[in-house]
């Protein structure tokens, strides 16, 4: 597998205030990210809210500025890309091959233009195709996402939340990207739902040859479609593994609390389980000196209090993890009947 | 709008679904349909407008004709039915003459209908030739009377013995019109300074926003008045007409910037408008294909909602003396003539533009709140 893009030290402070009266405040959305993602891939990005993970998708496909740090993207063709140092008109070309697709069905979709405006507007922006030839691309990659072309003339309010999500992916599809960073895309969706438009998104990587950024907060989502997640807290990342690898046997103890708290579907292992995420989440502001997991780790030591432990691979693995005892911890899993497996 | 070409396909897929398809502007009309009030008075407003159009044509009379032989000539009446002194009657359009009374206490000369005297009055009578709105030109006026220099005063007649009626219609005009113009302009100016302060936001928008503030913070009353006095007086009729749209707009582009910024500062975050960018389209697209179009309504709103104002500060300038000067006429300059109690004492009818001015407001301001509800019926 080559890589397709690689994220290098990105760093994103907000800027709060600040206005004529009053000293501005810094928030660090964001601090010292590096992750790679190869092609062919679905990465998953999970964490609680407000940890940072829409604002890492929108560093990446540059809908954001970055305080520090590159994002650069590797096309087939060869050659790095940075975009974090291109100007608008510059990055346009790229903006064909990295895609975004929204977490708000309601909001992401312009109610004042009808269905096949909204999935065309790319087309016409790239100047890519038109008249007949733009109207067979619209309509059928709206096919494939399963909207009927006779729906084609309505406006978006005339369609389902889970309908709205499909016309999303077709408006993000129709440039033939080749990364696609999809936001909480099936958190606003019904269980139901959710389980079609996953599939869905998995069918079309299939057939258009996608690499998927996948953010949620939600793991039993990523369990079902990620090959590797990517854990964030507070703006770091803190663990890095396969998905398999994550879930048998998680190395931070910050993920240890999320699986905990993953409702199981067997009723008989989600015995003695809570539901919600224990401890509250820093302000953002004042970060804590050390593991920024220490104030809610039942780990910790005082050396976490001091010393902010680095990203690193655990006993030489594919799975990396940010904590002082991650190859000592014994952490559970998502599923704690199964003896926890040595990936060695 | 949102559309460039209409391809067969489209064509069929549109034909398919006719129902569902309704633009933000079939909503809003339905919406606006249900608003009883404001659906009468989108009536009264477009008549009010039409009459402005239709000046030339729908006043009897030339409005500085003047008469000093019919000096406060009550109103006449038009009637319908003649009836002949033996009993008989017939129909026939005509209005009644006048004849002289001396007043034995204030030995004043007043004027009484004389039911003996018929004027016949005629639809589309022959006129002189004149150029309706300006530009077209006609001979034919919509009602009037054939004798040649028989009285016609509809609505009565002023000081100078000059029909009410056609002035007040020729002063619709130029009231109605100063309102429009007014918003035209606050408009311009509000949509860019607004936009530009909403979109790009920053040091502009801070300091665009302090100078709405301290305008808005000021008495309107005085400002107008002190600007409006400022006006040199030797101005011709154009000059002052615009210089008072100016003075008006001066105030009016504040609230429009104020409304254009919001929708474009909470527009700017929208998932919508963010795959617009991604898309790579450029901030002119953006704002025109995107934004624009989707508070469009509001606008409309708030620019209805605006014009009443305008068209209220107009009559008071001009009723005070500041503002539009004879020989314009407009419903202030008219209601100048009604500035003493004498004169309505003897000539009350001369009160009739005030009557026109508080339909036209109340109407607008109705109007305004159907369209503002109809925009945004969860808003506020
Ligand atoms: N435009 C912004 N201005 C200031 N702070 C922001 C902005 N966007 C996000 N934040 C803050 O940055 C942090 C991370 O937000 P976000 O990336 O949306 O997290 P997530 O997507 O994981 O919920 C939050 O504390 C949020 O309040
Ligand atoms: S470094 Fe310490 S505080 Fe941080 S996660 Fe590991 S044990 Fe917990
Ligand atoms: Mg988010």
């Amino acid at each position: 597998m080559s890589t397709l893009l690689t994220v290098e030290n990105l760093s994103k402070t907000y800027v709060l205030g600040g206005g004529w009266f009053g000293p501005a405040r810094e928030l660090a959305a964001l601090t010292d990210i590096n992750l790679t993602v190869e092609a062919g891939e679905t990465l998953a990005i999970v964490g609680e809210s407000g940890c940072g993970k829409t604002t890492l998708g929108r560093c990446i496909i540059q809908a954001q500025k970055v305080s520090k740090g590159t994002v650069t993207y590797h096309p087939k063709a060869g050659g790095d890309v940075e975009l974090t140092s291109l100007n608008k008109r510059q990055i346009k070309p790229w903006r064909q091959d990295i895609r975004m697709i929204f977490q708000d069905p309601m909001s992401s979709l312009n109610p004042n233009m009808r269905v096949f405006d909204i999935v065309a507007e790319p087309l016409r922006i790239h100047k890519i195709c038109k008249g007949r030839e733009l109207e067979e691309r619209v309509i059928s990659t709206l096919e494939k996402v399963g909207i009927p072309a006779e729906a084609v003339g309505r406006y978006p309010h005339a369609f389902s939340g889970g309908q709205r999500q499909r016309i999303g992916i077709a408006r993000a599809l129709v440039l033939d990207p080749k990364l696609v960073i999809a936001d909480e895309a099936v958190s606003a969706l019904d269980v139901s739902i959710q389980a079609q438009v996953l599939n869905l998104l998995e069918d079309l990587k299939a057939e258009f040859g996608l690499t998927y950024i996948f953010i949620s907060h939600d793991l039993g989502v990523v369990n079902y479609i990620a090959d590797r997640v990517v854990v964030m807290y507070l703006g770091h990342v803190v663990e890095n593994a396969p998905t398999e690898m994550l879930f048998e046997r998680p190395r931070h103890p910050y993920t240890e609390l999320l699986l905990e708290a993953l409702p199981i579907a067997d009723p008989l292992r989600r015995k003695g389980r809570k539901t919600e995420v224990r401890g509250e989440i820093p302000y953002l502001g004042n970060r804590p000196v050390g593991c920024p997991f220490h104030t809610r780790c039942k780990y910790a030591q005082d050396r976490c209090r001091t010393e902010k432990p680095a990203l690193r691979p655990i006993n030489g693995t594919a799975q990396e993890a940010a904590c002082h005892f991650a190859e000592t911890l014994d952490l559970k899993g998502a599923y704690e009947d199964a003896p926890a497996k040595e990936f060695a | 709008m949102a559309v460039d070409t209409m391809t067969p396909v489209q064509a069929k897929a549109r034909a398919i679904v006719p129902a569902k398809r309704e633009s933000q502007f079939g909503l809003m009309w339905r919406r606006f349909r249900q608003h009883r009030l404001a659906l009468v008075s989108l009536w009264v407003v477009a008549a009010f407008y039409l009459v402005a159009v239709l000046a030339e044509f729908l006043a009897p009379t030339d409005p500085s004709a003047y008469s000093a032989r019919y000096t406060y000539a009550p109103p006449q009446g038009i009637q319908l039915i003649a009836t002949e002194p033996d009993g008989s009657w017939s129909f026939q359009l005509h209005v009644n003459g006048y004849k002289t009374e001396i007043d034995p206490v204030a030995l004043r000369r007043t004027f009484v209908i004389d039911p003996e005297e018929r004027i016949p009055v005629q639809f589309f009578v022959p006129s002189k030739p004149y150029l309706l709105a300006g530009f077209i030109p006609m001979s034919v006026k919509l009602m009037g009377v054939t004798e040649p220099r028989a009285p016609f005063y509809v609505l009565g007649a002023d000081r100078l013995g000059r029909d009410l009626l056609s002035r007040l219609i020729h002063g619709t005009r130029i009231s109605l019109s100063i309102g429009l113009a007014g918003v035209t302009l606050s408009l311009f100016f509000g949509i860019i300074i607004g936009g530009f302060a909403g979109f790009y936001g920053g040091w502009f928008d801070t300091a665009v926003m302090r100078v709405v503030e301290f305008i808005r913070s000021m008495p309107t009353i005085p400002l107008w008045l002190g600007l409006a006095a400022a006006m040199p007086k030797d101005w011709s009729a154009l000059q002052t007409y615009f210089a008072i749209t100016l003075i008006l707009s001066l105030i009016g582009w504040t609230e429009l910037a104020r409304v254009v910024r919001g929708r474009f500062l909470s527009l700017r975050t929208e998932d919508f408008v963010t795959a617009a960018q991604l898309d790579g389209a450029s901030d002119w697209r953006i704002i025109t294909r995107h934004m624009v179009p989707s508070f469009m309504s509001h606008i409309i709103a708030a620019a209805t909602l605006a014009i009443p104002g305008m068209i209220l500060a107009e009559t008071a300038l001009s009723f005070l003396g500041l503002g539009l000067q004879a020989p314009i006429v407009s419903w202030g300059t008219l209601l100048q003539d009604a500035q003493n109690i004498r004169t309505l004492a003897t000539a009350p009818w001369l009160l009739t533009p005030g009557i026109c001015v508080v339909v036209i407001i109340l109407s607008m301001n109705f109007f305004g709140d159907g369209l503002r509800d109809a925009a945004d019926p969860h808003g506020r």
